[in-house]
């Protein structure tokens, strides 16, 4: 038995409304939805939601057991830079895997997910992770900016306490440019909706899943629940109707609370499902984008093991209103505001690579080091034991202070020092099991922060240095979630 | 057998420029007119100098590397020059290589000279942590976007958070050493900021880094001071007044209070090991009844707080009834930043240490004008570089 051992999400904090949209935009696109999405913060990406999702996913899990790591994204911020090699790095992975970006399509992350699976079943990995999100942008004025949420999820296959066995899957893969961008654009470009619609999702996903009732003698009635994406709640409950598909099986897209999140969205929506299901539930999927491709789970016993997850319910509830247009087209680059010299210096200094190299499991996996004399551990890590008393040369060991949670011990709002969106908030904090050192914070307003209140941290992006091309990732500190 | 520094050195020479923001005058400038001040009251010639110590410490902005700009601009005569370094207290820093020098034997007359010119930089402010790399290539990647009022900011909080007082009386006690400052500095026709300030003025002020606010903070600034040291036997040669250096002591962090979680960030632990140092080298035993005047780092007001108590004055988490009773206001106890401090003087990193000598050194002399201070005979300097929980501090002692 193969399939889905542990899941987990990311829901970003920022949720902007349609009304918000439209009231900057109504004068140009009359179209108002009902609802909000959820955006990125001004220091995430795709790779940090994915590292966010994947964190959730490996909460307590033994990590030096993961064979591969599959990234499926159709707007990483490299081209040439294997976003799977900074998620599996950031994720604290080992090194003598096999990993892959899937990328280009929205329905890649399906394709992945059944690949994940087919090496596992290969016996060619004892279990295989996958990390699925987007952060696509729609212009100004567009559909699409109504339409496109961000967002991540990730999966971790094996055939060990499987809580979701993949019991089958079958694709359609076509060359459909009903939706497309070039490598050289920041947004993509979409045929009418009606295009779209009519030759794209209410054709795609139907045949697909009909292909797959057949390949494996199913009728629609033999799931509990029916999970595929859509551009809108209407379009969505006609594909279900085409399908015959019961209302109560309809898993909710969420098109008024999160958005369509790209290739993130299917996945997330199937993690949706799996904090509902129970033993014994058949659970049928399908993608959108070039095609479809359909697949089908079955739930077992294990899955009474996840239910102290964070899950969908918790991280949309952890929100925070986005209530400035200005902000979120700033936050994306697509509004230009002044940094002054301080900020463009503060982006624009060439980064040591080489010493990112040297130290890359400090900086992206926050691996500090424990002194193994005297048990203290140490961030950043040390060679000369930082204990009063201690003083121990080279006998350290890694330890990893990501997961780990702490206390604010002291902070401030910094209105000098150069942010995106100021304040820059930053303080000190006190791991739990020892060690302390200073970070940025981020999804968090400085008068929720009190000296003394858990922390826990999550993985940003540090600045963006645009002329180098080069992306700095590192990890910051928020209020505890749960 | 390793002995102190006590009474070795003699300062027969000081000078100082201006501070503020000089966008009429180069480094070269600043150098060239802080020497002349220092040559005329020393009453020696170039040729007399046997070497040179220069602080400066932003060189990408500033003075550039090396001590070349400096050698080239006085024409120094090929004699050895050392550059110093060591955050803001680099003007310390420059003259403890002299003074050592000279104690050591090897040269008799040697020259200190401190310089920043801060306001070529093109914004306000001083560069963040991260930006040139101001804490090594791994704080580029780890350290948070943080500003010099940020890193003191979070000191206020956690003195404030330690002992129990309120926002508002926390910025109360801080706004009455600023206010301090501001009419200290409307003495001085050298200083950069020559304003009165109230309490009211401060506590009101535009937040920088939360909780302090624009008059928490001192100028960003240009300027330069230098100091001619010679050996104590020989330093009634040149003048009846010489100054005679008690103790210079520096102590640097050892990671403890970054990485370990004993510090408090409610004071600053550098400032205390240096104090008690000096404190021995000077033979101070009671400092709270011994010393005339100081002039401490304070870059931001609740330094300044912590300051009075890590150097042994105030008792610890107690400092604001002394701020309360004006004790280090310029009629108090023991008056500290006379000539304005770094609040009111301005900071230009460099030449801030020697800054502070040069006005307990005019004091000593009878030489302060409106400022001078009744009978004043042993000073002490505080010069501290870095931030709270990673730093290093250099305390001076001067006297008759």
């Amino acid at each position: 038995m193969v399939g889905i051992i542990s899941y987990g999400v990311h829901i970003p904090w920022h949720r902007i409304s349609h009304k918000t949209i439209s009231s900057a935009m109504g004068w140009f696109n009359a179209a108002s939805p009902p609802g909000e999405k959820a955006v990125a913060n001004y220091d995430e990406d795709s790779i940090t939601m994915a590292v966010s999702a994947g964190m959730d996913c490996l909460d307590n899990l033994e990590r030096e057991k993961i064979d591969g790591l599959y990234f499926a994204t159709t707007t990483s911020p490299y081209t040439e830079r294997q976003g799977a090699g900074i998620i599996a790095t950031a994720l604290d992975i080992r090194p003598d895997i096999r990993i892959a970006d899937f990328a280009h399509s929205t329905k890649a992350g399906t394709t992945a997910l059944i690949s994940a699976c087919e090496v596992v079943k290969a016996e060619a990995a004892k279990s295989m992770m996958l990390c699925a999100s987007d952060c696509r942008l729609g212009k100004p004025g567009s559909t699409q900016e109504h339409i496109y949420g961000d967002g991540g999820a990730a999966l971790l296959m094996g055939d060990n306490m499987v809580i979701a066995s993949l019991e089958g899957y079958y694709s359609l893969s076509y060359d459909f440019t009903g939706e497309w961008r070039a490598s050289w654009e920041d947004f993509g470009h979409s045929l009418e909706d009606r295009f779209v619609q009519d030759e794209g999702h209410s054709k795609f996903i139907p045949q697909a899943i009909s292909g797959l009732l057949q390949k494996y003698q199913l009728s629609i009635k033999d799931f509990a629940k029916v999970i595929y994406p859509g551009p809108s709640a209407r379009l969505h409950a006609a594909i279900g109707r085409r399908l015959g598909a019961e209302p109560e099986q309809i898993q909710d897209p969420m098109l008024t609370s999160v958005g369509n999140t790209g290739v993130a969205h299917t996945l997330i929506m199937l993690v949706a499902a799996l904090e509902e299901a129970k033993p014994g539930d058949r659970l049928l999927v399908a993608s959108y984008g070039n095609g479809s491709d359909a697949l089908f789970f079955q739930v077992t016993e294990e899955i009474e093991n996840m239910k102290d997850r964070r899950g969908i319910k918790d991280s949309l509830a952890l929100r925070k209103e986005l209530s400035n247009y200005e902000k979120y087209v700033a936050f994306r680059n697509i509004l230009p505001v002044e940094k002054g010299i301080r900020g463009e210096k503060y982006e624009g200094y060439f980064t040591p690579l080489a010493r990112q190299w040297r130290e890359r499991r400090a900086i992206l996996a926050l691996c500090g080091s424990r002194c193994k004399r005297c048990g203290t551990p140490q961030y950043p890590p040390q060679r000369i034991c930082v204990k009063p008393g201690c003083g121990a040369i080279d006998e350290m060991e890694p330890y990893r202070f990501s997961d780990k949670k702490g206390r604010l011990f002291t902070y401030t709002a910094d209105n000098l020092s150069y942010s995106p969106s100021p304040p820059a908030i930053y303080g000190m904090i006190n791991f739990e099991g020892g060690g302390r050192y200073w970070f940025d914070f981020t999804d968090c307003d400085a008068d929720s922060l009190k000296v003394g209140m858990p922390v826990e941290m999550i993985f940003r992006r540090k600045y963006a240095d645009k002329e180098h091309g080069m992306n700095t990732y590192f990890w910051k500190a928020i209020p505890v979630r749960t | 057998m390793a002995e102190s520094i006590k009474d070795k050195v003699a300062i027969i020479g000081m000078g100082c420029t201006k501070f503020g923001e000089l966008w009429d005058k180069s480094p070269e400038d600043l150098i060239i007119e802080a020497y002349k001040e220092t040559m005329e009251d020393a009453g020696i010639e170039k040729k007399d100098i046997q070497a040179a110590w220069l602080g400066s410490h932003l060189d990408d902005i500033s003075i550039g590397r090396g001590v070349i700009i400096f050698s080239m601009a006085l024409k120094l005569p090929f004699i050895p020059v050392t550059r110093t370094e060591n955050f803001c207290a680099t003007g310390t820093e420059a003259l403890r290589g002299a003074c050592y020098a000279v104690a050591s034997g090897a040269y008799d007359i040697a020259l200190a000279l401190g310089v920043e010119k801060l306001k070529d930089v093109g914004y306000a402010g001083l560069p963040e942590s991260g930006n040139l790399n101001m804490e090594g290539t791994l704080g580029r990647f780890t350290t948070p976007a943080r500003t010099a009022p940020g890193a003191y900011a979070m000191m206020a909080t956690g003195y404030f958070a330690k002992y129990g007082l309120s926002p508002e009386d926390g910025k109360r006690t801080l706004a009455k050493i600023s206010s301090k400052s501001h009419h200290n500095g409307t003495l001085n026709p050298k200083a950069h900021l020559r304003r009165e300030v109230s309490v009211e003025d401060v506590m009101k002020a535009p937040i920088i880094a939360w909780p302090l606010g624009l008059y928490d903070c001192c100028g960003v600034s240009d300027g330069a001071a230098a100091a001619i040291v010679t050996r104590a036997d020989m330093a009634k040669n040149f003048r009846p007044d010489p100054v005679y250096v008690k103790a210079l002591q520096i102590a640097a962090s050892s990671g403890e209070e970054l990485l370990y979680t004993d510090y408090d960030y409610a004071h600053v632990e550098t400032t205390y090991r240096a104090g008690i140092a000096a404190y021995r080298e000077a033979g101070i035993k009671n400092p709270r009844e011994e010393l005339s005047m100081m002039e401490t780092h304070d870059c931001f007001s609740i330094n300044e707080l912590t300051q009075y108590e890590d150097l042994g004055i105030s008792p610890r988490g107690r400092a604001k009834e002394d701020v309360d009773a004006g004790f280090f206001n310029i009629d108090g106890k023991i008056p500290n930043e006379v000539d304005g401090g770094l609040k009111c003087f301005g900071h230009p990193i460099g030449a801030s240490g020697l800054r502070m000598v040069y006005e307990i050194y005019k004091q000593l002399q009878g030489k302060a004008g409106p400022r001078q201070l009744k009978d004043p005979k042993i000073g002490l300097t505080h010069n501290m570089g870095g931030t709270p929980p990673s730093c290093v501090v250099a305390v001076g002692i001067v006297g008759l």
